[in-house]
């Protein structure tokens, strides 16, 4: 006869009680699996937006451009750092930009924006703006025209076809001034994409700012962030001094401040939520302890040593948890599941407050399987703590005492 | 030949409010095949003194030496590992594991001496139908009547092969048909396979069947008579 059936069928002789602690966690676990999916899927869609609309995982700078974004704080693009970035496998798109902010303007109205000079091929395989255009196509390469923000174009009142004004400063101070011919208006969900920015081919943007073969940055793309480590490693190895690698988290410290907050938040809400389901096992191991003080001091009575009796109390605690831990996780995985696929769309100020974050107004979840076995390691940790109760109670017990119960 | 050799034995139960001497300076030896009953008023000391011969409570004075060891020379796990191969014990409340059946129940303390299954399961089934109960193996406790599962504690009792049996009003619970029956058990196994049983107990029927009967009061063998 193994203990862990004696602690098995032990269970089960209180049916009702088993299954309410049973129920305290599998509501627990379903509670936290379900907000950790929510809050990793959430941070994953920040990451993507700023990562896959725009950042790129890594970027190479000229080492002063971070701290003074001007066009002077340029590098050249050389073969030679294209031919080592293309040699790490880990990049699955490597594309050059020259940014600069610059007055657009129509007929009578005037407003400042960013302009992005791209290799249309190179960005597509990155940030997709392709995929985001509403009117008009989108650039070729050696294309004169521009692309614009549906905001940007709305409130200049241009639309494709009509010609936008750009007036700026250009390398070394030289006058950047140029008309071109609307070729395409996009709509990113991000609406500050759209109130800014004005793409058009790197060297009609090169020419515009005077500089040459000059871009302010490389955007380095890899499969996703488990790649980045190793991607950047290879990247360091042959960097010279005069550029600087940035990854995402560097180059949007408040977003990672953001998400590190957030995500304490929920581990204190978590943390609050299984000290209390903690006290409704405790209550249970409390009670199986003390109703079973009599048979507990017969087995030893009889021949059982106290540390195996201790582990069949153990085994009983675990099996509840088990249980309950089962039960949340495999209702938790069609839950998120369900919402991985079908994301909860904000709306109304809700929405407001997504997007004044620079941020898609939608809850989206992940389906990481830390999720499900960081709860099933919370529940155990759980219970090896509440378990030091039967077990120090069945080292300390009083057989003779404990029979005459 | 002795088996048990109890020496100036002592229980003092010492607390804040009072003194209590339930064991006062008791010398005693048991053979092996007796079938001796302890009795005496309730408060005389019965269950303390099995609980000391047991290894289940620590005297305060004195020794009891089983087969030429000292009990309370060992530590605690030592003497618990002692009481499983030497022994065996039936409570006055049967005190059957209830999630276990019949069987399990008795074979439960040949599987905590690591006895292989097969001979454990043998030797159950051999107990369970010595002591009338060959029909009723895989019965949980619950199903079974009180003098029932007695006798499956005597089966259990007599599995791990002890040096003695230690019942502690074995009879207290049971009608008079299970106690007659219970008893023509226990008579007929220390009969015919010398197995030693030493009973506390209140109850005139199994003083009429021991053979040897130590009265006890206020924790003093008040007197010791062999029949």
């Amino acid at each position: 006869m193994n203990i862990s059936v004696i602690a098995w069928r032990n269970i089960w002789r209180n049916k009702r009680r088993t299954l309410i602690t049973a129920a305290s966690i599998f509501f627990g676990v379903i509670f936290a699996a379900v907000m950790s999916s929510m809050q990793e899927g959430s941070y994953g869609k920040m990451i993507d937006n700023v990562v896959k609309f725009y950042s790129g995982y890594l970027q190479i700078q000229q080492e002063d451009y971070w701290e003074n974004k001007t066009i002077n704080n340029t590098f050249e693009l050389t073969d030679s750092l294209l031919q080592e970035v293309h040699r790490i496998p880990e990049f699955t798109g490597i594309a050059p930009r020259l940014e600069s902010f610059s007055l657009a303007s129509s007929e009578s109205l005037t407003k400042g924006g960013m302009v992005i000079g791209i290799d249309p091929e190179a960005e597509n395989r990155i940030t997709r703006p392709e995929k985001w255009i509403i009117r008009g196509r989108y650039l070729h390469p050696g294309d004169s025209g521009v692309l614009m923000g549906n905001e940007l174009a709305d409130y200049l009142r241009l639309d494709v076809g009509d010609t936008l004004v750009l007036l700026g400063m250009g390398y070394h101070g030289i006058n950047a001034a140029g008309k071109y011919p609307v070729t395409g208006i996009f709509k990113y969900p991000l609406p500050q994409f759209n109130k800014q920015f004005i793409y058009m081919d790197l060297p009609l943007a090169q020419d515009l700012f005077s500089a040459p073969h000059r871009i302010t940055s490389l955007v380095l793309m890899v499969k996703d962030h488990y790649y980045m480590p190793a991607a950047k490693k290879a990247l360091k190895a042959f960097i010279r001094s005069s550029y600087r690698l940035m990854d995402w988290k560097e180059m949007q410290p408040e977003l990672v401040q953001m998400i590190e907050s957030d995500r304490t938040g929920g581990k204190i809400m978590k943390a609050i939520l299984y000290i209390i389901i903690g006290f409704g096992i405790l209550g249970t191991v409390i009670m199986m302890f003390s109703e079973r003080k009599r048979e507990l001091a017969v087995m030893v009575s009889v021949g059982m040593q106290k540390t195996l009796l201790s582990g069949i109390l153990f085994m009983e605690t675990l099996y509840i948890g088990v249980l309950g831990v089962a039960m949340g996780i495999g209702a938790s995985i069609p839950i998120n599941t369900w919402f991985y696929h079908h994301p909860i769309h904000v709306t109304g100020e809700a929405a407001k407050a997504f997007t004044d974050m620079g941020l898609e107004p939608v809850y989206a979840f992940s389906l990481m399987p830390s999720i499900y076995y960081n709860q099933a390691i919370t529940v155990f940790a759980l219970i090896l703590v509440i378990a030091i109760y039967p077990m120090v109670k069945t080292m300390r017990l009083n057989i003779p005492e404990a029979l005459r119960t | 030949m002795n088996i048990i050799e109890i020496k100036d034995l002592v229980k003092i139960y010492d607390s804040a409010e009072i003194k209590v001497t339930a064991v006062d300076h008791i010398d005693l030896t048991f053979e092996k095949g007796e079938f001796s009953a302890v009795v005496g008023p309730s408060g005389s000391g019965k269950t303390t003194f099995l609980n000391l011969l047991g290894g289940l409570d620590r005297p305060t004075a004195g020794t009891v030496i089983i087969d030429g060891t000292d009990l309370w020379s060992l530590k605690p796990r030592q003497i618990i590992d002692f009481r499983l191969h030497n022994i065996g014990f039936v409570f006055q409340s049967y005190n059957l594991l209830p999630v276990l059946t019949a069987l399990e129940n008795v074979e439960f303390i040949m599987h905590l001496q690591g006895r292989p299954k097969a001979e454990r399961t043998k030797r159950a089934v051999e107990l369970l139908q010595a002591v009338g109960l060959g029909d009723r193996l895989h019965s949980r406790p619950g199903k079974l009547s009180g003098g029932q599962q007695q006798r499956v504690a005597v089966a259990r009792a007599l599995a791990s092969k002890p040096k003695f049996i230690l019942a502690d009003e074995p009879t207290a619970n049971l009608d008079s048909h299970a106690t007659e029956n219970l008893l023509n058990i226990m008579e007929k196994l220390n009969r015919e396979e010398q197995i030693t049983f030493i009973f506390s107990t209140h109850d005139a029927r199994v003083v009429k069947k021991a053979r040897r009967v130590i009265t006890l009061e206020d924790g003093k063998v008040l007197s010791d008579e062999r029949r």
